[in-house]
């Protein structure tokens, strides 16, 4: 600014322009503190969202307690909410959810650690990326066209291998649905096994192993808790799968823990209930959000383990 | 030196554990094979049983009591104005919270909460959200069974897949055009909406697209919300009315959409309605398949073109 002292009006003009620009505006400050505190609350809107769930469940769940005993609730061997003679245990939906989760992943996880190990430790390149898109698309169907599958394509064909299955059963509805979940448990499995660094495979290979050998013993176990997390992601998406089960198993309360009945699970149930005219504040409507609480409590169980096991048994590289 | 016994030994153990690779290679072929199989097993079986069905009229009539007369219109509708509703809804509040989370947020006990609730509300089954839009949505507000419970429900549901993909766009890009911005002396706001918003965009975009085609094929919590199954009617068409009231009638309408209609039919006993429920199931499949394969294909232009 030595410049300015021989043409003083000219720097005075520019002087006087800079420090006007320069000088902190309040407008623009407010304006970013209003952006920022709106893209906040956008943020904090999903915890919003967990807290309405968390108290429209419980609000309807408190109700019901006041006329149902949680000790009936827990132990009652029969649930017929909606008859005269009514029965409110749980158990009777809990055993349809978990025969039909344990077939699902008796499906899916065989077969979804198959594939995730051979994709990230078998497969060349070119494999992966057809390969991974295709199981992507698996995981898009909507499960309602994956219930239909059961019921009209996968029941006949079981029906033949054994004669005496009955047309809704949690067998074909299982199936379908481990089928639906390996897209879920390979891929977060392949991404937990491809994060284990080369250098452990580059290792094993120079001491003789077979990619076999290297997959099983150095790659697995490093990637355990990815594993054991998919896993359980698997497992959170089979309890609270819904449509198939609905199509598919028929929705008869049925305390077992045989595939090859009909049974109702948690979620087929609320799908029953909803389809009736219940009306809003009586016993019945109540049922379905405790039988919602239930399987909140579940699946939050659930997605805390696997968050517990990825915290406690990651390996650091 | 080696005795040619022990060479022969260890021969052997090679060659066990290559054909141990070997079997498992074929193994992990056939598995793949299962799951693919089974995808194009369920396209076909539902290709041949409802593409027959597939003409201009299926289209355009209303459910019937009659298979043959029967149609889709009323859902294909429904599902659009629903489709709608969420998107108007979810996008703006995803890609925000992903912005904040992202840009804005500081590293305290408030951003490690709203954090560890979004992957939590990512593994919420999604007949719970149908709870949720019951007894908020339906009873607490007074919007009934309408088009907007179900956008809202639906749009609270893909939130977090929102929320993900925005956050992983906004990651892809490097800090070079960050630090680029802000030496010129753009406040934060002009940098997240001169740089950051158009380079992610592309990838906000295929999380988008692959919440909608989820939220199009959910069907649980809409039958939750006690979506009404036989609608013969159409809604007033969005923004039609008189204005100012008017024009939101659509969004307090009764309605159907694709995945009920097809649950509707597929619990009929009659086979006719079997056939319209394959048929229904095929035009939502393909819409699902279209806007995943969408979703794969602009990811795979973004990864091939993008160089930073």
């Amino acid at each position: 600014m030595s410049a300015s002292a021989s043409a003083p009006p000219l720097s005075a003009s520019i002087g006087a322009g800079i420090s006007d620009r320069l000088s902190k505006k309040a407008s623009r400050h407010v304006k970013e503190r209003i952006i920022e505190a709106m893209l906040f609350a956008a943020a904090a809107f999903s915890v919003f969202v967990t807290v309405a769930i968390v108290y429209v469940l419980v609000k309807e769940s408190w109700v019901f307690f006041q006329t149902v005993p949680l000790s009936d609730f827990l132990f009652d061997t029969q649930w017929t909410p909606l008859f005269d003679d009514a029965h409110y245990g749980i158990m009777v939906l809990l055993s349809g959810t978990l025969t039909s989760s344990a077939v699902a992943l008796v499906v899916a996880i065989p077969l979804g650690t198959i594939i995730a190990l051979y994709l990230s430790e078998f497969a060349g390149f070119k494999v992966r990326e057809i390969a991974k898109p295709f199981l992507e698309l698996l995981g898009g169907v909507p499960t309602i066209v994956y219930g239909y599958f059961a019921l009209t394509f996968l029941t006949p064909i079981l029906q033949k291998i054994y004669p005496d299955l009955p047309g809704f059963n949690l067998l074909s509805a299982g199936l379908v649905m481990g089928i639906m979940i390996i897209p879920y448990v390979a891929s977060l499995s392949e991404d937990a096994m491809r994060a284990v660094p080369m250098a452990l495979r580059e290792g094993s290979y120079a001491m003789g192993a077979t990619r076999l050998q290297t997959a099983l013993w150095v790659v697995t176990p490093a990637a355990t808790s990815g594993i054991a997390s998919a896993y359980i992601l698997g497992i959170s998406r089979a309890v609270g799968e819904t449509m198939i089960l609905a199509v598919a198993a028929g929705m008869q309360p049925n305390l077992t823990f045989n595939p090859a009945e009909p049974g109702a699970t948690i979620t087929s149930y609320i799908v029953q209930v909803a389809l009736g005219d219940l009306p809003h504040g009586s016993i019945g409507y109540q049922t379905i959000f405790a039988a919602g609480l239930t399987l909140l409590l579940m699946t939050l169980a659930f997605n805390l383990l696997g968050y517990w096991l990825r915290k406690r048994y990651r390996e650091v590289y | 030196m080696m005795k040619a016994a022990d060479l022969d030994a260890i021969r052997a153990i090679i060659t066990r554990a290559k054909r141990w690779d070997l079997i498992f290679s074929v193994l992990g072929i056939l598995s793949l094979m299962l799951g693919i199989l089974t995808f194009v097993v369920l396209f076909i079986d539902m290709a041949i049983q409802g593409v027959p069905r597939l003409s201009y009229d299926f289209f355009t009539s209303f459910p019937s009591r009659r298979a043959e007369n029967a149609g889709i219109l009323s859902a294909w509708v429904g599902t659009i104005l629903v489709m709608l509703v969420t998107a108007l809804s979810a996008v703006p509040l995803g890609v925000a919270a992903g912005v904040y989370l992202e840009e804005y947020a500081p590293k305290n006990w408030m951003t490690d909460i709203i954090e560890i609730n979004i992957s939590n509300l990512a593994g919420i089954p999604s007949i719970v959200y149908g709870l949720l839009a019951l007894g908020l949505f339906v009873y607490y507000f007074g919007f009934g069974q309408s088009i907007l419970t179900a956008g809202l429900t639906l749009a609270l549901l893909i939130l977090p897949v929102i929320i993900v993909a925005t956050r992983e766009a906004i990651r892809a890009i490097p800090q070079s055009i960050h630090e680029g911005s802000y030496a010129c002396g753009a406040t934060t706001w002009q940098t997240v909406s001169d740089h950051i918003l158009p380079y992610s965009s592309a990838g906000i975009l295929t999380g988008v697209i692959i919440g909608m085609a989820r939220a199009i094929g959910e069907t649980a919590p809409i039958i939750t919300i006690g979506a009404l199954t036989f609608i013969a009617f159409l809604p007033t068409p969005p923004f039609a009315g008189d204005p100012p009231a008017g024009m939101f009638d659509w969004i307090f309408a009764p309605f159907t959409v694709m995945p009920i209609q097809m649950f509707n039919w597929t619990s009929r006993p009659e086979a006719a309605f079997t056939l319209n429920a394959a048929a229904a199931g095929f035009v939502l499949v393909f819409m699902t398949l279209a806007m995943n394969g969408l979703a794969i294909y602009l990811r795979y232009q973004l990864r091939k073109n993008i160089k930073w």
